[in-house]
């Protein structure tokens, strides 16, 4: 494994395979893809129900064997797989520090970051389900994981809320496993998965649904006992008296998706609060240059063949923006100095100057309460500076870099950017 | 049978300390706990703070417990390596009639005799705390509160007590006395006898029942007190300090506080419950604990999307008289010894029972001191657990260090709170051995993220499995019957 890449993608699953694969083959010279899973593949390897791919091979495929072909086409292109590894944090320069059992704790740089961790599922908490904390109470994917993966069953009889494609295909998987699914409750009046999936995993198995109804209460201490559900008025409120208990010993949520956004927060994406995913350009580049995202990460997909669809379009933006970045010799980059946090732009064209002054922005370390210089040097001479009367970390400074610095900056590989006491 | 000079019942906060403080002497001590683990029962759900002693009633055994209580916290922390916070508290009145009542709690405390009290104006409150309720009307700040995690602060020193030679007994219940005419000389319990000379009973919420065993106190009762609680993402949703409300009667009232992990939590209310295994949530408990917190930061009303977790402790409220006969208060720790029985009761034990805990178990010693029982110092004691490796404080360069050197910590199981399989395995090979998912969860951290174990689970299941050399099918969440799986698949 090398120390530099062009691009390296963080998650494998469908939006990160696709990612890796587009921008490969739009020219990025070496790529790695990080998956903190044993297998790449993400989410598909545990979805062994078909419906995948119809739209992009015609074909009705099972989850794995979807991620397989993407994974066979991403070997075959080239594209190096650190797997088992998990992703820490991502610096805006694009450092990338990764932990792992077998390869150690690595800072990796890159040129350029794809973002495809794909999503959470929301959890019991973040739907107040009173009641006690028993075990038997897991969300649909972690049932999912330990039936198609791991080969245990979790549970005999299952309540199971939500009426999303994950929730009815989880109920049918488990009736045809031999266990009971007595009901899946939905808090909305109508379904919200497909009516497709409705027919084939429901009503052949003549498994109840319940429109308008919730979890009121988990029963049980130490095991689930039974659920209580309740009927929920217009403004989802229960009625009183429309309680009743239903015997089991699991419940499975299945009540929504987050997209997984911790490291691109920390990174400094900015993340569109209504989707949870970050705000994107046409290329799914986000706020931070250089950084872009794919996949669940974004938004919630419908479908698998539209996050590779999207995961393309992000493969071939990171690819363009390395070859910027990389047309030899014509650009300068600029490195954070004392007290730097990080600067946008990270690199400028060499002659860029012949176009006006350059305005950077950057935000510092730790306050300083008091003047000082902020300095552009190209390591041992002055380019210019400016005087501030304080800096914090949560003010940005800018910089303007004037037209008459052509020469200088012209002659350097880099710029640095430091803050200096006031006397010195 | 190996004969025990002290047995104490229960392995809570109370009973660490007690095990921890009696492994200094030349002694044969056991401790026997009914669940799975250490830190089941009110240790494990409370609000983990150590009160700075302005509360209770001047006087009484809790305000002097509390007060000395709270200074042996920075030493024990530090002996025991574990997080301990002096993040100082305020009490938060909320119009000037909540105002007038900061000076009678500031008096209180001053005869308590805590320091470091202040009594903090409106426009003090409010460029220290920007996001408290605009009609605040001033605060009291109290510098020596504290925070702690309350899972370290009884296994750490049970731990410690384990390795100073206390002999631990887990899923093991007291059941009953054993007599010789007036004097214990054993206890029964579901795993059999344990000869002993001398019992403590810190059994939480049972030890009215214990003590009637030995037809000791049949007037004394332990009332469970329930108090809820949310607890919110810290990367949503976080202050940094600890705000009490002015308290009430029976209650200390719905705080808004910070955990040494930098969580924001709110909570409890306090309501009597009539069963004491019932630590579940309820509709109307969250919503007063929610409309209790927002008066106090109203911004909390726009932050519920960021919960990612409730539950619900036990206060084993006594009625207890106040051993001084000045004093009309009934609700006080009751920790005495009957000498001719051999019995030591330390019970009652609501809030602050955390904050007090060390200073209760120095109480014990003297208590058994005075009737008779021989003090030897042991020459090796060990009073300093190390702190094992936590991955997700370190630096980078630290974490680097530590993989280069055990692979195993460069594996994250639990990616919310970045726990490693290297300190999972510590915890399941540790001298008090975790041995459930949720016994690795109290030392760890893990599964307390915002995916609440979604992603961890099946991984530690393998990994318990694996180390405890027992099938999938046999790991637990807690003990007893709480196994994750029923059976494997294609198996009907
Ligand atoms: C139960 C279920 C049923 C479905 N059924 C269908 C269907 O029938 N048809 C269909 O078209 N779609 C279906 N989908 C949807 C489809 O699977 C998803 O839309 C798609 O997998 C999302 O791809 P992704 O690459 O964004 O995310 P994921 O597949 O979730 O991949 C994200 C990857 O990132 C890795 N990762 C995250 N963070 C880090 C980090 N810090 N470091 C390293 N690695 C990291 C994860 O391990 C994971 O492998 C289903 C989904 C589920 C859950
Ligand atoms: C809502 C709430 C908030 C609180 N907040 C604070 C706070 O902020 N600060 C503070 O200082 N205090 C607080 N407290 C109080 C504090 O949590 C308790 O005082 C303390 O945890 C009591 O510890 P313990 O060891 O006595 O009890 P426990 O932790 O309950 O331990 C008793 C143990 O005895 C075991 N046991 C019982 N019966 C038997 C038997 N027959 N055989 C064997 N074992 C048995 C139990 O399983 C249990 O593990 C709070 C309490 C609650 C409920």
């Amino acid at each position: 494994m090398k120390e530099r890449y062009d691009v390296v993608v963080i998650g494998a699953g469908p939006g990160g395979l696709a990612a890796a694969i587009s921008a490969k083959k739009e020219g990025a010279e070496s790529v790695l893809i990080i998956d903190r899973d044993k297998e790449p593949g993400g989410i598909l390897n545990q979805c062994i129900h078909n419906g995948f791919g119809v739209e992009i091979f015609k074909e009705d495929l099972p989850g794995p064997a979807y991620a397989e072909r993407f994974i066979n086409e991403a070997e075959s292109v080239g594209v190096e797989f650190l797997l088992d590894s998990m992703v820490l944090d991502i610096t805006p320069s694009k450092k990338v520090y990764v932990t792992s059992k077998w390869f150690g704790f690595k800072e990796i740089e890159a040129t350029s970051i794809i973002l495809a961790m794909g999503a959470r599922e929301r959890t019991r908490a973040q739907i107040r389900i009173p009641g006690f904390r028993p075990v038997g109470v897991y969300t649909a994917g972690t049932a999912q994981r330990f039936v198609n993966i791991e080969g245990f069953m979790p549970g005999k009889r299952f309540v199971i809320l939500g009426s999303g494609d994950i929730g009815m295909i989880m109920a049918r998987r488990l009736t045809l496993e031999g266990a009971k699914v007595e009901r899946v409750l939905e808090i909305m009046p109508h379904l919200t998965g497909l009516t497709r999936n409705y027919v084939q995993c429901l009503q052949d198995f003549n498994i109840p649904l319940q429109l308008s109804h919730t979890v009121n209460r988990i029963l049980g201490k130490n095991r689930v006992e039974a659920i209580e559900s309740v009927q929920v008025d217009e403004h989802f409120n229960p009625i009183k008296g429309t309680e009743e208990i239903i015997p089991a010993d699991t419940l499975l949520l299945s009540v929504g998706l987050i997209p997984e956004n911790e490291l691109s927060k920390k990174v400094g994406v900015k993340i569109d609060p209504l989707i949870q995913g970050p705000f994107v350009d046409e290329e799914m580049q986000t706020s931070v240059p250089g950084i872009f995202a794919a996949g669940n990460v974004v938004h919630i997909f419908d479908l698998v063949d539209w996050v590779t669809d999207a995961g393309i379009t992000a493969g071939k933006g990171a690819a363009r923006y390395v070859k910027v970045v990389k047309e030899k010799g014509d650009f300068v980059k600029l490195v954070p100095g004392n007290n730097i946090h990080h600067i946008v732009p990270q690199y400028i064209k060499r002659d860029a100057l012949i176009n006006g002054p350059v305005k950077l922005m950057m935000r510092v370390v730790k306050p300083i309460e008091e003047k000082v210089w902020v300095e552009v040097s190209d390591g041992q001479n002055l380019i210019t500076r400016k005087l501030e009367r304080y800096v914090r970390p949560a003010e940005m400074v800018t910089l303007t870099i004037p037209q008459k610095a052509y020469d200088d900056v012209r002659k350097t590989k880099e710029l640095i950017v430091s803050v200096e006491r006031f006397g010195g | 049978m190996e004969k025990f000079d002290v047995i104490v019942i229960g392995a809570g906060v109370v009973g660490a300390m007690i095990a921890r403080t009696l492994s200094r002497y030349e002694l044969n001590v056991a401790v026997i706990e009914k669940e799975s683990d250490v830190c089941m029962g009110t240790t494990a759900a409370n609000t983990a703070i150590i009160h700075a002693g302005y509360d209770p009633l001047p006087g009484t055994l809790k305000a002097e417990l509390n007060v000395r209580g709270n200074k042996l916290w920075d030493q024990l922390a530090f002996e025991l390596g574990i997080p301990f916070k002096r993040t100082g508290d305020y009490v938060v009145a909320i119009d000037s009639n909540e105002f007038n009542k900061l000076e009678e709690l500031y008096n209180r405390g001053k005869l308590n005799g805590v320091i470091g009290l202040e009594i903090l104006g409106r426009d003090e409150v409010l460029s220290r705390l920007p996001y408290i309720n605009k009609d605040v009307g001033g605060a009291m700040f109290a510098s020596t509160g504290g925070i702690i995690d309350p899972f370290q602060a009884a296994l750490a020193p049970m731990e410690n007590a384990v390795v100073n030679g206390v002999k631990l007994f887990l899923e093991t219940s007291f059941e009953d006395f054993i007599f010789d005419g007036k004097r214990i000389v054993g206890i029964k319990t579901n795993k059999g006898d344990f000869l002993c000379s001398w019992v403590i009973n810190a059994a939480g919420l049972y030890a009215d029942t214990v003590m009637h065993k030995a037809n000791l106190h049949p007037e004394f009762k332990i009332t469970p007190r329930k108090g809820e609680y949310y607890i919110f993402d810290r990367n949503e949703f976080a202050i940094s300090e600890v705000l009490f409300p002015v308290p009430t009667e029976i209650s200390k009232g719905i705080m808004v506080t910070t955990t040494v992990h930098g969580n924001t939590i709110i909570g409890p209310n306090s309501h009597e419950v009539p069963d004491k295994e019932d630590t579940s949530n309820t509709v109307e408990g969250l919503d007063e604990v929610f409309k209790g917190a927002s008066k106090l930061v109203p911004q909390i009303a726009n932050s519920m999307k960021h919960v990612i977790a409730i539950f619900a402790g036990l206060r084993a409220t006594g009625n207890a008289r106040t051993p001084n006969p000045n004093i009309d208060y009934h609700h006080d720790f009751l920790i005495e010894v009957n000498k001719d029985i051999g019995l030591v009761n330390v019970a009652g034990i609501e809030s602050p029972g955390l904050a007090s805990s060390p200073a209760i178990a120095e109480r014990v010693i003297e208590l058994l001191k005075d009737s008779g029982l021989k003090l030897k110092e042991k020459k090796d004691f060990n009073p300093i657990r190390s702190p094992r490796p936590r991955f997700k404080d370190m630096s980078n360069e630290e974490r680097a260090k530590l993989v280069s050197k055990n692979p195993s910590y460069g594996r994250i199981i639990c990616r919310c709170e970045y726990v490693t399989e290297g300190e999972i395995l510590d915890e399941i090979h540790a001298p008090v051995p975790a041995r459930t998912y949720d016994a690795i969860k109290r030392r760890t951290w893990l599964g307390t993220g915002r995916c609440q174990g979604a992603f961890d689970t099946p991984r530690v299941v393998e990994i318990l499995s694996k180390e405890l050399g027992i099938s999938p099918l046999e790991v637990t969440k807690k003990g007893d019957d709480s196994y994750f799986l029923l059976r494997k698949t294609k198996e009907v």
